[in-house]
């Protein structure tokens, strides 16, 4: 098991290619080979999306992802996983987030790739700010928030933190 | 005892620091920590809670040492 938080952008096919070459232990073992890739779009909610900025927290986002992993080998027979997650700076057209799962059959790399990715978004600590494009959306602000998804927390605005009347 | 608070994402914005070391009592709970850390804001209810790197309740107890995380709900992938 591998998980890798990347500051850099990654080549997902590269990184699937050199862990399977760095275990070659399970080769003529495995008979499925399922892979997650998450690529950033440059539309969200009918926005365009220039960028955004990925935050994550050091130390509970790698245990976050190792416990979902950990959860997926006791429920499905796996023999290897690689998980790479990108944080930074992230644009358009750039891999997000890889995972992959190798096993004996189809079925357990299917499901547990899937069990790990959802894991992952509902638990990790990850943060996306999002760039908009202030030319394609009314009233645009750059540099806001997505405390939740489908809402977008807007820089400047109380965005529902409420201050205590006796302050 | 010292208790150090984290804070990320748009509530580190909102409240505009990262971290902070605060002195409590022993026994106090994290929903306490809130109200001594941040007496002018209520604790905002779709925030999230860790301590030392897992997820917990505000009914939890702190002690020495630990770390303590207040965050958004959480979108990764």
């Amino acid at each position: 098991m591998l998980i890798k938080i990347a500051e850099q952008p990654f080549d997902p096919l590269r990184e699937l290619q050199d862990y399977q070459d760095r275990n070659a232990g399970m080769s003529g073992k495995y008979g499925a080979t399922s892979i997650f890739i998450g690529t950033m779009r440059d539309f969200n909610d009918g926005d365009v999306v220039s960028g955004m900025l990925l935050e994550y927290y050091p130390g509970m986002t790698e245990k976050c992802i190792a416990e979902a992993v950990g959860e997926a080998q006791e429920r499905w027979s796996i023999l290897e996983c690689l998980v790479v997650h990108r944080v930074g700076e992230v644009y358009p057209n750039q891999p997000i987030v890889l995972v992959s799962v190798w096993t004996g059959h189809r079925g357990d790399a299917f499901d547990a790739c899937r069990f790990i990715m959802e894991t992952l978004k509902s638990t990790a600590p990850f943060w996306k700010k999002e760039i908009i494009d202030s030319n394609n959306v009314e009233g645009g602000e750059k540099g806001s928030f997505e405390p939740m998804r489908g809402e977008r927390w807007v820089t400047g605005n109380s965005n529902g933190y409420a201050r205590n009347n006796n302050g | 005892m010292q208790i150090k608070l984290r804070y990320f994402a748009s509530l580190r914005e909102y409240i505009g620091r990262s971290e902070q070391i605060i002195e409590a009592d022993s026994g106090v709970t994290i929903r306490e920590l809130w109200a001594l850390a941040n007496p002018d804001l209520m604790f905002p209810s779709n925030t999230l809670v860790a301590m030392n790197l897992e997820y917990v309740a505000l009914a939890e107890v702190v002690h020495e040492g630990d770390e303590i995380a207040f965050f958004p709900p959480v979108t990764g992938g």
